[in-house]
């Protein structure tokens, strides 16, 4: 499946894009979407962290994503 | 207009209003209104900083600070709860952000507020860069 990944702060600047489009396999795992994201874009491994949410909430390693699901990528928040 | 919920939130690209903020909390059982008010300073760690921009997962963010805002009435006695957060490019003295909470007594109004704007830092999707004479860098980003 074809999933879009919806990019914010310095992953906007990584991507060079405000959302990338990344193919998994159905039923892929959080855990897998940032072994493909780290693969595609080594760079993201220089952060010091970073989360992903589904849907607008923040996800754990073994949840799964769904072909509608609103994904986005999460780089240290710094808000305040 | 006078809102019926006690909740207050907005994540806007245009100033904010701090007066109007602390009013918004007052009622006629406050004992305590404390506020938060949030400013771009003109320097960080040594360096000059030239202005900072603030990005958002807009609606994530308000998922989130709706999340805190309940929280914070589950933990504390409070009243009213505002919290807003400006997004764009702010100058030097801008303010980013603002909260207001209103208590019976002081404490609770106290310890929320402090309690709003660690946990805004820590959990909302919301996004500082900072501008400097030499380039820029978003805040947080690497170790």
């Amino acid at each position: 499946m074809t999933i879009t990944v919806l990019a914010f702060g310095v992953a906007k600047d990584i991507f060079n894009a405000p959302s990338i489009q990344l193919e998994l396999v159905n039923d892929a795992t959080v855990m897998s979407l940032k072994y493909t994201l780290e693969q595609q874009y080594p760079r993201l491994k220089q952060l010091s962290s970073y989360l992903i949410a589904v849907n607008n909430e923040y996800a754990l390693p073994e949840d799964y994503i769904h072909q509608r699901d609103e994904v986005a990528i999460i780089p240290p928040v710094s808000g305040g | 207009m006078m809102s019926s919920s006690p909740i207050n939130i907005l994540i806007t690209d245009e100033p904010l209003d701090v007066t109007n903020c602390s009013q918004w909390v007052m009622t006629p059982e406050s004992g305590g209104i404390d506020v938060f008010i949030g400013t771009v300073r003109n320097a960080t760690k040594g360096k000059t900083v030239l202005r900072l921009e603030f990005e958002a997962y807009q609606t994530m963010a308000i998922r989130e600070i709706e999340k805190i805002a309940a929280a914070a009435f589950e933990q504390w006695p409070l009243q009213k709860v505002l919290i807003h957060h400006r997004t764009g490019v702010l100058q030097v003295g801008e303010i980013p952000v603002t909260i207001a909470v209103s208590a019976a007594h002081r404490d609770a109004a106290f310890t929320a507020c402090r309690y709003i704007i660690d946990t805004l830092k820590q959990t909302v999707p919301i996004w500082k860069k900072e501008f400097f004479e030499d380039g820029e860098v978003w805040v947080a980003a690497h170790p």
